[in-house]
């Protein structure tokens, strides 16, 4: 398995992989977490999760289990 | 009831957008306005005068990303728009969008203008453009999405004046669509799709395939038509998806060419204020710290206006009472009404100094910095970090504390939130709080630095938090309800907050309480003195049948008054009542006057002072016996010949008021949050038996 955002560590960012429509909520998508685009590790939360993400121009805080659903490029 | 000239117009948007303080600008109304995505989750109604001819009737709806509904709140969108019959489906829609998250904002645009209903566009917050580097081309832009714009700043108000002239001109819009998805995604189905439906949109018809379960206005024929449609639910997520992702891609070409943004300009203060406010450790002792600042101004900010309204009442009645003419009358408006609503109003200073607090979180964007490090610690107890809005508001009312969870997407989670939140300490609490604490803890310092007074309150508060938190536990483990969730909280840029926000949102909110709580106040000490002061035979017989008994026999005059008052009183209609009831409440070191207090407080807790004053009041006569306070000092237990408001029935009615549910407005709001009674019942049955359990304990220890 390659990277996804969860392994990221704060301040790294990767390229979002075209990702199996099936897993990823709509909603994710709608919110601008496309394949394709950047997206960087601002914060992790204290206990490890949730994860707050700047992608695509939004800064949102998803929680560790979605967050692993996505792969990844590391730049 | 649509009249010719009267425009519905709705105001749509990503949320945060300032749609709410945009319709503020537009009606002239107050809601609530504050920097955290879902503040707004309901809709809400108000006129707006166009031009001498055209008045528009403007509706504030709940911000959602995209037309696809994830929580409740985004329901009301949906249903809406797309709800011909809906009372305020629309003319004409304006999208609130926002110069800094354009992209997203017009994924939602796009789903609107393809529904081709006549939409605008109004790009809000452009105060912020400059400072931002921001540049938008805007004829370029309007050409490209086919609509008119306008830049608007509903904060510093500039550019409402345009908006409202390009609605004059509604009819006039372009309504053609942005984005043809059929062609992109599968032409074949989109075609039949557009045929079998030729009423409707081809977007709206695509809209109520997937979106049926929420378009509870269909009639049976159409949902079979639909219903043909959806023999491939994987296909359809697929489109779904495909759609997004084109939506996306048309949006990028157009802003390519027509969205600037200077990065030289941007400031990292966001960044460096993050990197602070949600560390691992510096977070929560920053999150602490903002607690405990809140609880001790309440309660040293407060103190002095809290004499001053303390003593302008007790000058009150003082004044009525030499000034009405003499009689029952006036003794319930000068020591019955006066005091219970006093009793209430003494504690504007603390309510307003809660929501000054709140409200400052709030227009800051500190709140979803809190949601996101409580999150994790919120989940083990069933709930969602989103949770912790409903909690922290629950400290000024339950009512609208219930509401705010509607942007909680997981059900169970919300609905734990649901069923804890009237356990934190409400506003109503207080009065009652301040005044059994008054008569039973002593006003010491400890420590140098404490009030013993104040301590207790302190651990009241800690006590309605612990008791959420640990029936949210039993709740977690005891509920079996599946439910799909996907925890997404947007993070908003922090802001400087608007004054005028807080201060409307202060003076709205203590205004509400105090009338609400003045009204009940009002009607329930009519309804007891009347109660209080007529009864059956024993009642009317009182002055003949009192002074033949034995033990009276050698009372003076002034003691067989006494004698007949509290005789009358104990056979006036609430007299029986109470002592009906008193069987039940006795364990709990209550007697029956106390338990019609409890009872009256069933409409609002607050009600528990007045309706004690009330009483009191009917048997005193005309008698000056002081301020309420002194009175309950005075009462005696006659069983046991003690203070009746002694240490041990003070904390056995603490823990009553604590964990009771005695707020049917909360039971009502509830009921309609989670569409059952079996809910709301089961609140008011778990947590008067705590209550009761809790207060019989305490009461048989202490005594
Ligand atoms: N700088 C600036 N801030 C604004 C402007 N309009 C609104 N705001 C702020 O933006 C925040 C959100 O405003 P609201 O009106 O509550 O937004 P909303 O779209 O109703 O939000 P929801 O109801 O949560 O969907 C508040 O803090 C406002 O003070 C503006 O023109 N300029
Ligand atoms: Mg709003």
């Amino acid at each position: 398995m390659g990277d996804t955002i969860a392994s990221l560590r704060i301040g790294e960012s990767g390229i979002i992989e075209d990702f199996s429509l099936d897993v990823i909520p709509l909603c994710l998508l709608e919110m601008g977490c496309l394949p394709g685009k950047e997206v960087s590790l601002i914060q992790i939360a204290p206990l490890k999760d949730p994860l707050y993400i700047k992608v695509n121009g939004s800064h949102l805080a998803i929680r560790k289990e979605m967050a692993d659903l996505i792969n990844i490029t590391k730049l | 009831m649509k009249n010719n000239a009267v425009l519905n117009v709705a105001l749509v948007g990503n949320p945060n957008t300032g749609k709410t303080s945009l319709f503020n600008q537009l009606t002239g109304l107050k809601q609530k306005v504050g920097n955290y995505p879902g503040i707004t989750v309901d809709k809400k109604h108000g006129k707006c005068k166009i031009s001498d001819e055209l008045t528009a009737e403007i509706v504030d709806l709940p911000g959602t990303y995209s037309i696809n509904p994830q929580t409740l709140d985004e329901t009301i969108v949906l249903e809406t728009l797309l709800n011909t019959n809906n009372e305020s489906y629309p003319d004409a829609v304006i999208v609130v969008a926002e110069v800094e998250n354009l992209k997203r904002n017009l994924l939602l645009f796009s789903q609107i203008k393809d529904l081709q209903i006549p939409t605008i566009l109004a790009i809000n917050m452009s105060d912020q453009m400059e400072r931002k580097g921001i540049d938008i081309d805007i004829a370029a832009l309007k050409t490209a999405l086919k609509t008119e714009i306008v830049l608007i700043s509903s904060r510093k108000n500039k550019g409402i004046d345009i908006l409202k002239n390009e609605l004059a001109n509604y009819k006039n819009w372009n309504t053609e669509t942005l984005a043809n998805i059929s062609t992109k995604i599968d032409a074949k189905y989109f075609k039949e799709l557009e045929t079998t439906f030729l009423e409707n949109s081809l977007y709206k018809s695509w809209l109520l395939i997937t979106q049926q379960e929420y378009c509870l206005f269909l009639t049976e024929e159409q949902n079979n038509k639909i219903n043909a449609f959806k023999t491939d639910i994987e296909k359809i997520k697929k489109y779904q998806h495909k759609e997004t992702i084109f939506r996306y891609q048309r949006i990028n070409e157009i802003l390519k060419t027509t969205y600037k943004i200077d990065k030289s300009k941007a400031t990292d203060l966001r960044s460096k204020l993050d990197s602070v406010l949600t560390h691992k450790i510096w977070g929560y002792v920053i999150f602490a710290v903002v607690l405990l600042l809140i609880f001790q101004s309440i309660f040293e900010w407060a103190s002095f206006p809290m004499d001053l309204i303390d003593s302008v009442f007790a000058n009150l009645s003082e004044l009525a009472k030499t000034n009405l003419p003499e009689g029952v009358f006036t003794n319930l408006i000068a020591e019955g009404i006066i005091p219970g609503i006093g009793g209430v109003l003494i504690f504007i200073p603390q309510i307003a100094i809660l929501f000054l607090f709140i409200s400052l979180l709030e227009e800051t964007g500190y709140m979803s910095r809190v949601v996101f490090l409580m999150d994790k610690i919120m989940r083990k107890f069933g709930m969602s970090g989103k949770s912790i809005i409903p909690l922290i508001s629950g400290t000024a009312c339950a009512i609208p504390a219930i509401m705010a969870s509607r942007n909680i997407s997981n059900w169970k989670e919300r609905l734990i939130t649901i069923l804890v939140v009237p356990f934190t300490t409400c506003s109503a609490r207080l009065p009652v709080y301040a005044i059994l604490i008054a008569l039973i803890i002593p006003s010491k310092r400890v420590f140098g630095i404490f009030n013993l007074q104040g301590l207790t309150l302190m651990a009241l508060y800690l006590l309605g938090f612990t008791a959420a938190i640990c029936s949210a536990i039993l709740l977690n483990n005891i509920l079996k309800v599946k439910s799909k969730s996907f925890f997404i909280i947007e993070m908003p840029n922090y802001k400087v907050p608007s004054i005028k926000n807080v201060f409307y949102e202060v003076v709205e909110k203590t205004k509400a309480f105090i009338l609400g709580a003045g009204k009940i106040i009002l009607a329930l000490s009519i309804v007891l003195w009347f109660l209080a002061s007529n009864g059956t035979s024993a009642y009317k017989n009182a002055e003949k049948y009192v002074p033949t008994l034995e033990e009276n026999s050698n009372l003076d005059t002034e003691a067989l008054q006494k004698k007949i008052a509290s005789y009358k009183l104990e056979n006036s209609y609430i007299g029986t009542m109470g002592k009906f009831i008193e069987p039940v409440i006795e364990p709990l070191g209550y007697d029956w006057k106390i338990g019609i207090a409890l009872i009256s407080s069933f409409a609002a807790r607050e009600v528990f002072v007045g309706a004690l004053a009330t009483i009191y009041s009917v048997e005193s006569e005309g008698e000056d016996v002081g301020t309420i306070k002194e009175r309950m000092g005075a009462e005696i237990n006659t069983k046991t010949g003690l203070k009746r408001f002694n240490f041990a029935t003070g904390m056995s009615l603490l823990l009553f008021y604590a964990f009771a549910m005695q707020c049917i407005g909360t039971l009502a709001i509830v009921k309609r949050e989670t569409k059952s009674w079996k809910w709301p019942i089961l609140q008011l049955s778990g947590m008067g038996a705590l209550a009761y359990i809790a207060a019989f304990i305490a009461y048989n220890i202490l005594k």
